[in-house]
């Protein structure tokens, strides 16, 4: 992960003045311009974020992050809001623990949330959230799948989820739906924040809403150009390498016995560093580090994905490192 | 350029910059990262150029492109250094300063008129006086660009057309302003930088001068020779002649990567001894009399490479070779040994800490300063130094430090392989997006965007010829005849042809280029052939069906 930016800004001027603020009750002097979230954390206080990502604009679609600020009628997003002079900002009011576990609850009681982290995991425990009492999860099989994306087929008995099947329509990514939180990181990598493709954009309204190409099209006859940035941004493992993919269905993805490697790609002139995750040996997984000034933590298809070439075959497979 | 081979500035300054230039680069395919920054530095506010003679990805992103015919660049560049002159645009201060020349610049480009411009290289006249202007009054511009510049037979003439804007304009040596070749390789930047070439030591120091000779003679203890080497095209000649017996190659493929393969290939197998080392057995090294399997130098080795902004990068070992491999510098070790020269077993950083030693502009790079610093961009001279993220700030001091910049002026060479009645096709190459030089590395993933290769044409030529999408044409040039399926592509004005080198076991398109080569820097001109397309006899194609048929079921 990458050492968060302390100085993070939203409207990329250089800082003119210093702000005095208070957060929870402590005088804070950021330079103008500086974010609430950014304060928080270079006070060391924690704010919970889903959407918010370093190296992407603050979008400010899932309200975990929201902070009371006195006069303020609604509650603000702490990932977008500049520390203003004399703010008075509470991190951990009741109605921010409110908002928050009101988030946090409706999530996980429709996403799949298993692969989101030890941080989502200790929010909800934290923040009192209870999923469950939504009612009993839908039961799986043909019948939950039937219902994919839907929601109200049988209000009062089971809970509505998102439900449904892994789209695998190529060998690079696999896109599992019922785990997508709809924080928009992945439209947004895609998009003007980093790769310009545009090939994936939230359709539907409501519960009904969800990430999708033109269409609906599968990705091989989408716009998308394979650059895995969108899988590099997911938090939940909605979008997840094929390779990992492939070893957590075999039951074999084991980040202890994984190394983490920075080289250089092998491809053109341009000098991306790469994170290489090995497993036994084997390429399993590659990033970039989102502070890093050449990639900023996107590569291209051929720096994400072109790797198998270092790789001796399994037995029986043409051996292309003779 | 002015004596160091390297772009001036760095990817962050296209953030910060007005005006962007890509000329003769595809970078949204061929450095899609690097586009990235460009793409920054609009959404900031700068205008995008594309001089390319295809509407390519890039262009197609750009505010204006520019389609001029391949191989006019000279006389497109020129026309527009003239009318920077004419408008009174040029930057009188900077060039009366900092350079050298100029009037015979000025009078070499007084031909280059927008009207002469526009019929020689096909873009409206209205177009090169826009870029001009906006090039000359910008407060600052980035002028970038690939191998649409270099693989031509005066890949030196079209850098210095280049070059020479930048001085008329003073768009070099600041922050935002510069010029960038960026690197097609992922160190070629670093095989320049280490004296990889004929002519330079490490650090791009001369061979010929006797004092850095001396430098290297001390360290070494024995004496070097005083003549420069053969770049890559005198060595194929050598070959020819008979003057060059033996061969060793370390991780090239040259029996399909260079232009004219059927004389290359003779070349190669007419050698008395050819040693290849490879991580696979390439073409190159089927040929070969002696392989030498290596390791993955990016991720089964330590080491440093170089990248296009000049920051010297560690690569590291993330990966057990597979048995039966060794890593490069063991090998050259061992080699050494066997030849009586005991270097020891040094370990990549030892190898590092001698270049540093000898080659100055390396001198503060140490590994465990690489590291904390993501990388360092040369010159860094010493360890206190933090590196140059932009070269030639030195121009704009009063007075200038060091030696002037002279403007070089350009004569318009079209190619050498002329479009005629027989060949009237003019055929170019280039990448795609998920495919790399020829395919020995991308070709081993499983890549969705991947189809097999073909020859583009442009819909208009494609109802000319009478052929249709996938149909299998034959591709004749003056040197061979290859055949390939047809695939429409807009991109393409009529006239225009492209393929890529990507596939060479399905296509062989060297087959068709030609070797001519730029006898400044020994680049060849894989982008200008002239072809002729010829369909295929309909009943020999029918023939051939009723083969595959009798094939398939056996008789």
């Amino acid at each position: 992960m990458a050492a968060v930016r302390p100085m993070t800004r939203t409207d990329g001027a250089f800082p003119e003045r210093s702000v005095r603020a208070t957060i929870d009750g402590r005088a804070v002097t950021v330079p103008e311009g500086t974010t609430i979230l950014a304060a928080c954390r270079a006070e060391g206080t924690e704010v919970p974020t889903l959407c918010f990502l370093e190296n992407l604009a603050p979008v400010n679609v899932c309200r975990a992050c929201v902070v009371e600020v006195e006069g303020s009628r609604a509650l603000v997003p702490a990932c977008s809001r500049p520390l203003e002079a004399d703010m008075v900002v509470s991190t951990r009011s009741e109605r921010v623990d409110h908002s928050r576990r009101m988030v946090l609850e409706l999530l996980a009681s429709s996403v799949d949330m298993s692969l989101a982290g030890p941080d989502l995991e200790r929010w909800l425990e934290e923040y009192g959230a209870d999923p469950a009492r939504h009612g009993p999860l839908a039961p799986t099989g043909a019948d939950r799948q039937a219902r994919a994306g839907r929601h109200g087929s049988v209000a009062g008995e089971a809970r509505a989820t998102l439900d449904q099947p892994v789209t695998i329509d190529n060998e690079l990514y696999v896109r599992d739906y019922s785990r997508c939180i709809l924080c928009y990181k992945c439209v947004e990598a895609c998009g003007d924040q980093a790769q310009h493709t545009f090939a994936i954009a939230v359709a539907g309204r409501g519960f009904d809403a969800h990430i999708a190409t033109e269409f609906d099209v599968a990705l091989p006859d989408s716009a998308c150009v394979y650059c895995g940035n969108c899988v590099a941004v997911c938090p939940t493992g909605a979008l997840m390498f094929k390779s990992e993919y492939d070893l957590r269905q075999a039951d074999d993805w084991d980040a202890s016995r994984q190394t983490v490697t920075d080289t250089i790609c092998p491809y053109c002139g341009v000098g991306c560093t790469l994170e290489l995750h090995v497993q036994d040996n084997r390429i399993v997984k590659v990033t970039s580090p989102m502070d890093h000034e050449v990639t900023h933590g996107h590569l291209c298809v051929k720096g994400r994905f072109g790797f198998d070439f270092v790789h001796v075959p399994p037995p029986g497979a043409e051996d292309t490192r003779r | 350029m002015f004596g160091a081979g390297g772009g001036t500035s760095s990817y962050e300054e296209f953030h910060h910059t007005d005006l962007i230039v890509l000329w003769g680069s595809n970078a949204r395919e061929s450095h899609p990262i690097f586009f990235h920054h460009v793409l920054r530095g609009m959404q900031n506010g700068a205008r995008l150029y594309v001089v390319d003679p295809r509407r390519s990805t890039s262009a197609q992103h750009a505010h204006l492109w520019l389609g001029l015919d391949v191989g006019t660049d000279i006389v497109l560049a020129n026309a527009v250094g003239r009318e920077i002159i004419a408008a009174g645009l040029v930057n009188r201060e900077f060039v009366r300063r900092a350079t050298l020349d100029f009037e015979a610049y000025q009078a070499s480009v007084e031909p280059f008129t927008l009207e002469m411009a526009e019929e020689l290289t096909g873009v409206p006249r209205d177009a090169i006086r826009q870029l001009a202007h906006d090039y000359a009054r910008a407060p600052r511009a980035e002028l970038s660009w690939t191998l649409g510049i270099t693989e031509h037979h005066n890949a030196v003439d079209n850098v210095f057309a280049l070059i020479n804007l930048a001085l008329l304009t003073g768009h070099v040596g600041r922050y935002g302003s510069g010029l960038n070749p960026v690197r097609g390789q992922n160190n070629v930047q670093g095989g320049g930088d280490m004296g990889a070439l004929p002519n330079k030591f490490p650090g791009f120091e001369d061979v010929q001068n006797g004092t850095v000779r001396a430098r290297y003679e001390a360290a070494w203890g024995r004496a070097l020779p005083a003549t420069n080497g053969w770049h890559l095209s005198q060595m194929f000649e050598a070959m020819d002649r008979g003057d060059m017996r033996a061969l060793y190659i370390i991780g090239e493929n040259p029996a399909q990567s260079e232009a004219d393969s059927r004389r290359t290939e003779r070349l190669l197998t007419g050698l008395d001894h050819l040693v290849v080392q490879d991580m696979f057995l390439t073409r190159t090294a089927e040929l070969a009399d002696v392989v030498l399997p290596s390791t993955a130098s990016w991720c089964e080795a330590e080491g440093t490479v170089t990248s296009s902004e000049r920051r010297v990068q560690r690569v590291r070992k993330a990966l057990e070779p597979p048995p039966g491999t060794k890593g490069d510098l063991e090998i050259l070790s061992l080699l050494a040994a066997r030849l009586g020269f005991d270097w020891g077993m040094p370990a990549a950083e030892a190898v590092w800490d001698e270049c540093r030693s000898l080659s100055p502009m390396h001198g503060g790079m140490a590994y465990h300063r690489l590291e904390a610093l993501n990388g360092i961009q040369w010159p860094c001279p010493d360890e206190a130094h933090p590196g140059s993220p932009f070269l030639h700030g030195r121009l704009w001091d009063d007075p200038v430090g060091g030696a002037k910049a002279a403007f070089h002026p350009v004569r318009h060479d079209p190619p050498l392989d002329a479009l005629s009645d027989e060949y009237p096709i003019r055929l170019t190459t280039g990448r795609r997006l998920d495919s790399y030089n020829t395919g020995v590395q991308s070709g081993r993933f499983s890549s969705p965007l991947r189809r097999p290769e073909s020859l583009n044409l442009s819909p208009e030529d494609m109802r000319l010829l009478g052929v249709v999408e996938g149909e299998r044409v034959a591709i004749a040039s003056r040197r061979g005849r290859i055949e390939a399926p047809v695939h429409a592509d807009s991109t393409l004005r009529p006239g225009l042809a492209f393929m890529t080198l990507h596939f060479p076991d399905q296509v062989s398109t060297n087959t068709l280029t030609l070797d001519a080569w730029d006898p400044q820097s020994g680049t060849a001109e894989f982008k200008a052939t002239a072809i002729r397309v010829e369909r295929l006899d309909s009943s020999d194609s029918l023939e051939a069906s009723a083969d595959a048929v009798n094939l398939k079921v056996g008789v």
